[in-house]
């Protein structure tokens, strides 16, 4: 359960990104999260309710952008993997260990009034 | 005021990762190769710790230690036994190591007296695999009482992973432990994953293990 410290850190960046814009107050925050990064949605949200209390995104809506897992191939280059329990490329069973996508607990945007 | 979008594109963890690129750079610059050990709780990483700690002293090597546990000093208290510097790492409840906590516990040690520096994470399969402490080498244990089947479980975790120890292999009949499934498991979500199977207890691939950790320190330059 290390959400409560990424919500805690997702807040604190909004809250910087909201003030550098001037603005009063956060309406949404888009935040990308990858198949492979260990988060678990439910956990995030419920981090995130806790964490906005009297900040800036007290009454902000969590919008959760869900990054699959992209590996290069050798031969067919960057294709997505439909299992996260084996590293192969779905086209020619080639395996890999390249992730390119998939890893991201990013801020994405915010909407802000 | 009209709402309107601001990009940001930051990652959570952009603090963390700052702190573990600057300590990454000082453990370079010490000439200290480090290695974070990451498993569930109870896989052997103390045991295994206590006894790679002796043998790198036995063999001329500077080891030293930080360990993380969510409350006690008994593992540091274990692990001080080797001779090595021990020094343990409260969380107060958190459930990994962070690489702040990592930083402020080096505080009055000279780096470049170790050529080694062990870092005992917290027993937590899951939210150890974000936090970047610095590390050289991230090894994952899989002792045999877990089942074969603990990385498809957890492919987060081995799949962040730069080696794997099978630990406990002293009790691998017992436990009808299968390690060429386990192996296959492991090396699925994680190909060319270096995999070493031992005996902290019995001593049994310890060898192995040390010359693998030798030849990644040399390798590091």
């Amino acid at each position: 359960m290390h959400e409560l410290s990424l919500a805690v850190q997702l807040v604190q960046i909004a809250d910087e990104a909201a003030r550098a814009a001037d603005a009063k107050r956060v309406t949404a925050v888009v935040v990308k999260i990858g198949a492979l990064s260990g988060v678990a949605e439910d956990a995030l949200r419920f981090a995130f309710d806790v964490a906005v209390a009297d900040t800036l995104l007290a009454q902000a809506r969590l919008e959760i952008h869900p990054v699959s897992v992209k590996v290069v191939c050798p031969r067919c280059g960057i294709v997505e993997l439909p299992s996260l329990q084996r590293f192969c490329c779905p086209q020619c069973d080639t395996s890999t260990a390249d992730v390119r996508t998939g890893r991201e607990i990013e801020l994405e945007s915010i909407e802000v009034e | 005021m009209p709402p309107r979008i601001v990009q940001v594109r930051q990652g959570l963890l952009k603090k963390n990762d700052a702190i573990a690129a600057a300590l990454r750079a000082d453990f370079a610059a010490a000439g200290t190769f480090v290695v974070n050990l990451v498993s569930g709780p109870g896989t052997g990483k103390t045991l295994l710790l206590e006894r790679t700690l002796s043998a790198l002293r036995d063999r001329g090597r500077r080891p030293a230690a930080l360990v993380g546990d969510l409350a006690t000093d008994n593992d540091a208290v274990r692990l001080a036994r080797s001779g090595a510097p021990v020094r343990q790492i409260n969380t107060h409840g958190l459930c990994h190591l962070e690489a702040d906590m990592v930083g402020r516990h080096l505080q009055g040690w000279n780096l470049a007296e170790h050529n080694y520096l062990f870092v005992e994470n917290v027993g937590n399969l899951v939210c150890t695999a974000s936090y970047d402490l610095g590390e050289s080498l991230r090894v994952v244990l899989l002792s045999v009482t877990e089942g074969e089947d603990k990385p498809l479980k957890y492919p987060t975790l081995f799949n962040t992973a730069d080696a794997a120890i099978i630990t406990k292999c002293d009790l691998a009949t017992a436990c009808e432990f299968d390690s060429a499934e386990a192996e296959r498991n492991l090396r699925a979500v994680r190909p060319g994953l270096p995999i070493v199977s031992l005996s902290a207890k019995t001593g049994d691939g310890m060898d192995e293990w040390l010359a693998f950790l030798e030849s990644r320190r040399g390798s590091e330059g």
